[in-house]
C-alpha cells in the first residue's frame, strides 16, 4: 500500500541557507511559487529533485529542502534523464536558464524535449547572463547593449517556446514572472502532465535587463498587453475583456469584440491538447499580444513508458534470469 | 577426419598463426571466428585479432578494404594473436598486397587464382601478376581457383543466386584450413544449421562449399603437411571465448548482480567503444538501463543522475570522448559518487587512428579535469580480464565512492582469448555505502573512518533530503562553503580517499624472477606481448630478466618501490611516447627507468622486444 501523501505547507520546502539572488529579481517570486505549488501536487517531499545547471538560476536547488544537485553548465537535462530512468517514481524538476539551456546546453535542451521523458522544466528567460555579469544570451534582442555588446547585439535570438516546439515539446507553458498565482498553478499542472513539461518564466533581472518585458507585463499594461490562455476557452484578453484572437488566412488577428461585426463565438478556443503543434507556433510567436498560460498539452507516451514495455517484453521471452545463466549460455567448452 | 593415407605425413607443432584477408565483403572476420571457435572447442589456446578498416564499405578490391582477421592457436599457453604468420590466406590482390609482409618467409600462402583479373591487379596496384612475375619466389604458393571450385561445388543446389554462390567461397578456404590442422568441420555446419535456420538452401551450399574445400586439400599434391596441434595444458574449468569489450561489459553485469544494484549505461557511440553499449543493450532482462545519448556529455552526466538515484551508473568511450566527459568527471568526483568511465583508447591525438591501439590516454585518465581532482585509474590487460577490471572498477566506486576510470584499449577489446567463465558467486563481495534511513546526526558528508567514503543518500529515503553540487561544500553539511580552511581540508581528503585505495588493492607480483638485472614494466594491454617476449627470454636462459605488469595506475599498488629496488635496471614499455614512467617518476622518484616506446598504432612485435631486453644484460 502506497502511504498517504503527508500534508506540507511551503516551509517544508524552505532549506536552512539564505537566499543569496539580488533584491528585487523575480526568482524570489519563483522560489516561493514553487514552494507553494509543491503541497498541493500530490507528491512526497523526499520524492522531489531539482537538478539544476550553472548561473543564477541555478543556485535555485540550494533552497529548497529536497534532494538536489547543482550540477555543471547545461547539462541538468541529461543528468536529470538518467535519474528519472533510474527512478520513474521521482518528481524531477531541472531548474536552468537562457544561457544554461539555449547556449552551451543547446543540445541536451531539444533531446530531452524529443524524448519526452516524464520530468519539467522550469527555465528563467531574462534575456541576459547574470551571474557573469552582463553578457547578451540566445535570447537577447538585435541591437541590445550589453557587456559583451557595447555597440548593440548582432546576433538575433531564439525564442524558447519556437525551439522547444520545433524538438517536440509536448507541454510549453510561458508565464510571467510577476504573476505568483498564475505561476503556482502552472508548476502544479506540469507536474501533473506526463511527458516533459518545459515552463518558460519571463523572469526580471532587475541588474543587467531591468524591465526587459515590462512593456507587456508592468501590472498597468499587462491585461491589455497579454493574453493568458486556458484549454477549451476562447482566447479573450484586454481590460474591457473585449480583445480576442481569430484566424485570418495563415496568420492570428488580434480584434475587438463588438466592432465590424464581431461576437464572442468568433474568438478562436484554444486547445492546448491538439497534436499538430501549428497554432500552438503561431502563439509562441506573438509579440501582441504576449500568449502566457499552457500553450501545449499534447498527451503522448512517455520515454519511461516505452522503456518499461520494452524491458517487461524482453525479461518475459528471455530465459537468463541470473548472469550465470548468461554465461555458462551458448558455445562453452570444458577442459578436464 | 584425415584419411590414413595421409597420416605419415602429419607434423606435430606447438602453435601456428593464421591470417584471412580479403576484402571487406568476403567474409574474413566470420571465417576467422569459425576457425578460432573451433580450435579453442578442440581445447588449444587462442588469441585472435580483427582487423578491419574504418570506412564501412570501401571499393571493391581496393587497398584499403582489405579486411583481415589473425588467429594464434596452440599447444602451448598463447598470449597475443601473434606477430608474423606461418599461413597467409588472401582472397585477392589487395589482400595479398597489404599482408605479405607479414608472412614469415619459406611460408604458405593460398591464393583464389579467380580474382587475380587484371581489373583487380590494377586496383591493388600490382603492375605484373605476382603469381607469375616470380616475386613469391620466397613463399610456398598454393594456387586455388577457389571461386569457380565453390561454383562447381553447387551447381546443382537449386535456388541460389549468383551473389551467394560467390559470397561463400571463404568457406572454401575455411575448408581447406579445417583440412591442413586437423579440425573437425562440426562446429562450423552446427553454426549454419542455427544462423541459417530459415533458409536451408544457403545451409546446404555453405556446407557443401567446406566440405569441397576439405576435400580439395586432402586430394591436392600442393600441401605437403598436414598438421596437428595437440590441447593447451589448461586450468580444468568451463571456457567460452569471449572479446574483450564483451568480458567488460559482462564484468559490469555481475558486478550489479553482486552489489544488487541495478546498472545503468550512459553512452554515445565511439569506436572502439561502442560494442561494450550494443552488449550491454541486449540484456535488458537484467534490468539493464542503457540511453544512448545525444553526445558524450550527455553519456556521463545520465550516469551521474543515475548513480545520485542509487544505481551502479557507468559511462563509455574512447580518447576524444574522454575529452569531452572531462568536466561532468570532476563533478563526480566532486559529489563523491560512484561512477565508472571505461575508456577503450585508440590511436590519438584528436581523431587520430581510430581503428588502431595506442595508450596515449594514460595522463588524460590522471590529471584531464580542471582544479585538484584526483581519481581512481585502473587498466585491463587481457581480453578476459578485461571482466576481473570491470568487476573491480565497479567493486571500487561503490566501496570508495569516488569515480573509477578504467582503462582497455582497442587491441584488447577486439581481440579474443578463451575465457574461463567465473560465477557470480565467486566474485568476491561488493559492499555499497547507501543509507536506508535517516539516523539521528545524519550528514550526507559523513565518512567512513577507513575508507574516507561518504555515504550514498539516494532520493526517495525521507529525513536524507540534501543537496550536493560542483560548488565547494562544507566538510560535513556539504552546504556550499567558502571557507579557505575548508576548502584545503576537503582538496586534501579527496585526494587522501583516492591514496587510501592503497590498502584495498593487491601488491604488484614480479613473474619469472623476483631480483634480477632487469625489470620489465608494463601496464595495460601490452601484457600479453611483454609477458610473451621475457618468458622467451627466460626459456633462453636469460633467468635475471623479471617482469612486472601494473592494473592498478592511481594509486599505484603499495610495494612498487620495493619491487622495483630488486633490480640492477628498469625498463618501462609503453605504446606512447611515455606517460606511465612520468607517473612513476612522481610516485617512486629515486629510481632510473629505462624507456620503450612504440607510437605506430600497432601492438609490440616480438623481436623487437626481444632485441631491446638482450642488449640492457
Amino acid at each position: 500500500m502506497e502511504a498517504a501523501v503527508k500534508e506540507y505547507t511551503y516551509k517544508d520546502f524552505a532549506s536552512d541557507q539564505e537566499v543569496r539572488w539580488c533584491p528585487g529579481c523575480d526568482d524570489y517570486v519563483i522560489l516561493r511559487s514553487m514552494q507553494k505549488a509543491l503541497p498541493e501536487m500530490g507528491v512526497k517531499k523526499e520524492d522531489v529533485v531539482f537538478i539544476s545547471g550553472i548561473g543564477c538560476s541555478s543556485r535555485f536547488p540550494y533552497y529548497m529542502d529536497t534532494y538536489g544537485m547543482h550540477s555543471i553548465h547545461g547539462r541538468a537535462p541529461a543528468i536529470a534523464t538518467g535519474l528519472k530512468l533510474t527512478n520513474p517514481d521521482l518528481s524531477v524538476w531541472v531548474i536552468t536558464g537562457d544561457g544554461d539551456s539555449m547556449a552551451i546546453g543547446g543540445n541536451h535542451f531539444i533531446h530531452v524535449l524529443r524524448r519526452n521523458i516524464d520530468l519539467n522544466i522550469v527555465l528563467f528567460n531574462n534575456e541576459i547572463y547574470g551571474l557573469t555579469k552582463g553578457q547578451f544570451s540566445p535570447t537577447s534582442l538585435v541591437g541590445q547593449k550589453t557587456k559583451s555588446s557595447p555597440y548593440g547585439n548582432t546576433q538575433p535570438p531564439f525564442s524558447a517556446g519556437e525551439l522547444a516546439l520545433g524538438a517536440h515539446a509536448r507541454f510549453f507553458g510561458r508565464i510571467s514572472g510577476n504573476t505568483p498565482k498564475e505561476m503556482t498553478q502552472i508548476f502544479i499542472d506540469a507536474e501533473k502532465f506526463k511527458g516533459t513539461s518545459l515552463i518558460e518564466v519571463l523572469q526580471n533581472c532587475p541588474i543587467f535587463n531591468d524591465g526587459a518585458y515590462s512593456k507587456f507585463n508592468d501590472k498597468a499594461v499587462r491585461e491589455d498587453r497579454m493574453l493568458f490562455v486556458e484549454h477549451d476557452k476562447p482566447m479573450i484578453f484586454g481590460k474591457e475583456r473585449n480583445k480576442g484572437l481569430v484566424l485570418n488566412g495563415l496568420k492570428l488577428e488580434v480584434v475587438t469584440i463588438g466592432e465590424n461585426g464581431v461576437t464572442e463565438t468568433d474568438i478562436l478556443v484554444h486547445d492546448a491538447k491538439e497534436q499538430d503543434p501549428t497554432l500552438h507556433q503561431m502563439l509562441v510567436r506573438m509579440e501582441y499580444p504576449m500568449v502566457t498560460g499552457i500553450i501545449r498539452a499534447f498527451d503522448d507516451v512517455t520515454l519511461e513508458e516505452r522503456e518499461d514495455a520494452l524491458t517487461a517484453q524482453v525479461k518475459s521471452d528471455s530465459n537468463f534470469k541470473k548472469t550465470d545463466d548468461l554465461f555458462f549460455s551458448g558455445d562453452i567448452y570444458n577442459v578436464f | 577426419m584425415i584419411a590414413t593415407t595421409e597420416k605419415k605425413k602429419q607434423k606435430v607443432i606447438d602453435a601456428v598463426i593464421i591470417r584471412f584477408v580479403g576484402d571487406s565483403g568476403d567474409g574474413m572476420q566470420l571465417t576467422g571466428t569459425q576457425f578460432s571457435d573451433t580450435s579453442a572447442m578442440f581445447g588449444n589456446d587462442v588469441a585472435t585479432f580483427p582487423n578491419y578498416p574504418a570506412e564501412i564499405r570501401a571499393p571493391q578490391g581496393s587497398l584499403y578494404g582489405v579486411s583481415g582477421f589473425q588467429v594464434h592457436i596452440g599447444s602451448v599457453e598463447i598470449n597475443t594473436p601473434g606477430d608474423d604468420v606461418d599461413l597467409l590466406v588472401a582472397m585477392n590482390p589487395a589482400g595479398l598486397k597489404t599482408n605479405l609482409h607479414a608472412l614469415k618467409p619459406g611460408h604458405t600462402v593460398i591464393v583464389d587464382t579467380d580474382s587475380f583479373t587484371k581489373k583487380n591487379l590494377e586496383k591493388a596496384l600490382y603492375e605484373s601478376n605476382p603469381l607469375e612475375d616470380g616475386s613469391l619466389e620466397n613463399y610456398r604458393v598454393i594456387e586455388v581457383a577457389m571461386t569457380s571450385l565453390t561454383k562447381e561445388a553447387l551447381k546443382d543446389v537449386e535456388g541460389l543466386d549468383n551473389k551467394t554462390i560467390t559470397r561463400s567461397k571463404n568457406m572454401f578456404a575455411l575448408g581447406m584450413v579445417y583440412w591442413m590442422y586437423g579440425r573437425s568441420r562440426e562446429y562450423t555446419t552446427e553454426f549454419f544449421n542455427k544462423k541459417f535456420k530459415k533458409k536451408p538452401e544457403v545451409i546446404e551450399a555453405n556446407t557443401k562449399v567446406l566440405n569441397a574445400g576439405f576435400y580439395f586439400a586432402e586430394t591436392l599434391e600442393l600441401i605437403p603437411n598436414a598438421y596437428t596441434i595437440a590441447p593447451a595444458k589448461m586450468a580444468p574449468g568451463t571456457y567460452r571465448i569471449i572479446m574483450g569489450n564483451q568480458a567488460t561489459a559482462w564484468g559490469f553485469l555481475a558486478a550489479a548482480e553482486k552489489s544488487g544494484l541495478e546498472l545503468f549505461l550512459g553512452s554515445y557511440p565511439i569506436t572502439p567503444a561502442s560494442n561494450i553499449l550494443h552488449e550491454l543493450v541486449k540484456h535488458k532482462h537484467f534490468g539493464v538501463k542503457t540511453l544512448q545519448a545525444e553526445d558524450e556529455i550527455a553519456g556521463i552526466s545520465s550516469a551521474i543522475g543515475a548513480s545520485f538515484a542509487g544505481d551502479l551508473a557507468i559511462t563509455t568511450t574512447s580518447g576524444p570522448g574522454l575529452a569531452l566527459k572531462a568536466e561532468a568527471l570532476g563533478l563526480a568526483m566532486m559529489i563523491e559518487l560512484p561512477l565508472v568511465i571505461v575508456d577503450v583508447q585508440r590511436g590519438g591525438p584528436s581523431t587520430g587512428l581510430p581503428t588502431k591501439t595506442e595508450q596515449s590516454d594514460l595522463l588524460q585518465a590522471m590529471y584531464g579535469r580542471n582544479g585538484e581532482s584526483p581519481i581512481i585509474v585502473i587498466a585491463a590487460s587481457t581480453p578476459s580480464n578485461c571482466f576481473e577490471y570491470a568487476y573491480e572498477a565497479a567493486k571500487l566506486t561503490i566501496e570508495h565512492m569516488t569515480p573509477v576510470l578504467l582503462l582497455t584499449d582497442g587491441y584488447i577489446a577486439n581481440g579474443s582469448a578463451p575465457w574461463k567463465i567465473k560465477s557470480v558467486a565467486s566474485m568476491p563481495e561488493i559492499k555499497n555505502n547507501i543509507i536506508k534511513e535517516a539516523e539521528e546526526d545524519w550528514h550526507p558528508y559523513n565518512r567512513d573512518k577507513d575508507t574516507l567514503a561518504r555515504n550514498w543518500a539516494v532520493p526517495g529515503v525521507p529525513g536524507l533530503e540534501h543537496r550536493v553540487g560542483g560548488l565547494e561544500k562544507d566538510r560535513v553539511s556539504g552546504n556550499v562553503s567558502y571557507v579557505p580552511e575548508n576548502h584545503e581540508y576537503m582538496t586534501k581528503i579527496r585526494a587522501e580517499k583516492v591514496k587510501r585505495v592503497q590498502n584495498y588493492i593487491p601488491d604488484v607480483v614480479p613473474e619469472f624472477t623476483e631480483e634480477g638485472d632487469l625489470l620489465v614494466v608494463g601496464w595495460g594491454g601490452t601484457y600479453g606481448s611483454l609477458h610473451s617476449a621475457v618468458k622467451e627470454l627466460n626459456e633462453e636462459g636469460y633467468n635475471n630478466i623479471g617482469f612486472a605488469h601494473f592494473n592498478y595506475i592511481n594509486p599505484l599498488p603499495k610495494n612498487t618501490s620495493e619491487v622495483f629496488s630488486k633490480y640492477k635496471k628498469i625498463i618501462v614499455c609503453e605504446l606512447n611516447s611515455g606517460q606511465f614512467v612520468k607517473v612513476l617518476k612522481i610516485n617512486c622518484s629515486e629510481f632510473n627507468f629505462l624507456q620503450f616506446n612504440k607510437i605506430q598504432g600497432l601492438p609490440f612485435a616480438n623481436n623487437e622486444l626481444v632485441e631491446k631486453f638482450k642488449s640492457l644484460v
